[in-house]
């Protein structure tokens, strides 16, 4: 097999460019994807026999919570990766990952408790589920802190990398802790073959997971540029880049 | 209009959600295209200082 394609993914000109090239297009194919979405989930989609309209919020909840995930275990891949074989694009994209990852877990909280008032009764309980997701926040946040707080950018990536391999563990738990210990939210629900929604409440649902995927790879690449230029500050490709 | 606003008595809590995430995928965009312009910029004067 031939791996040329993979080791350009090594080299920060090449990535910069790449990130320059596709971000508008991903970023538009996300725009429009989310809208169509937006409009199936709050208008088209017939409302739920026990929850009513309240289970709308299901549309912007559950895309949140899968990329709060995703985008840990994309950065946490990415640490190891730069950790493992010095790959300087893989610590830049693992940074470029965090701030938004931790966002999309604050959206997962906010609206996982705006959900939870209505049908549990309460914003917040002290749940596995609830408590496995805030701890995700906390992981995203003291690796941001970790590498503010070490000005040696080497040293940073390398400490931060740790935290946020060790962090992984929280993934598991996090996605399987609903079928470990009793909890107040409900089992992961099937979308795909006996789906356990209609056909109309899952196709704004399948795509809105698309969009919120296309919208995660384009900021995370505008990110990227971001922190390669930050990066490679001395590097003879940055004048032909900026041109 | 009405009807699809108060969303069965719940648009208390649906329109807040919403709202959050439509704002944080709005900011999202804003923080990492003004991280971008930054950088930029600090690459240019850089550059600008050293020819």
């Amino acid at each position: 097999m031939n791996w040329v394609w993979f080791h350009r993914f090594g080299s920060p000109p090449w990535v910069y460019g790449f990130a320059r090239r596709w971000a508008p297009w991903i970023g538009a194919a996300a725009a429009i994807a989310m809208g169509i979405a937006l409009y199936g989930g709050l208008v088209l989609a017939p409302p739920d026999y026990q929850q009513k309209d309240a289970f709308r919020i299901v549309y912007v909840h559950a895309p949140s919570a899968m990329l709060s995930l995703a985008i840990y275990s994309t950065m946490a891949v990415a640490a190891a990766v730069g950790l493992i074989w010095r790959m300087k694009v893989a610590h830049a994209a693992a940074a470029a990952c965090a701030p938004i990852g931790a966002w999309f877990t604050v959206a997962t909280l906010g609206t996982g408790m705006l959900w939870g008032k209505p049908m549990w009764g309460t914003y917040w309980a002290w749940d596995p589920r609830l408590t496995s997701e805030l701890v995700l926040l906390f992981l995203y946040l003291g690796y941001m802190g970790l590498r503010a707080a070490i000005e040696d950018p080497v040293k940073a990536d390398k400490a931060s990398a740790l935290l946020a391999i060790v962090g992984i563990v929280n993934v598991p738990i996090i996605k399987y802790s609903v079928n470990w210990w009793n909890s107040l939210h409900q089992p992961a629900t099937r979308l795909i073959g006996e789906a356990d929604m209609g056909k109309g409440m899952v196709w704004p649902l399948l795509l809105m997971f698309l969009a919120f995927t296309l919208y995660f790879a384009a900021v995370f690449l505008v990110r990227l540029r971001a922190e390669l230029l930050r990066r490679e500050r001395t590097a003879s490709w940055i004048r032909e880049a900026l041109t | 209009m009405n009807e699809f606003l108060a969303m069965s008595g719940y648009g208390k809590y649906l329109w807040p959600s919403f709202g959050l995430v439509i704002g944080i995928v709005v900011l999202n965009l804003v923080l990492a295209w003004n991280s971008l312009k930054a950088a930029q910029a600090q690459a240019k004067r850089r550059l600008e200082m050293q020819s």
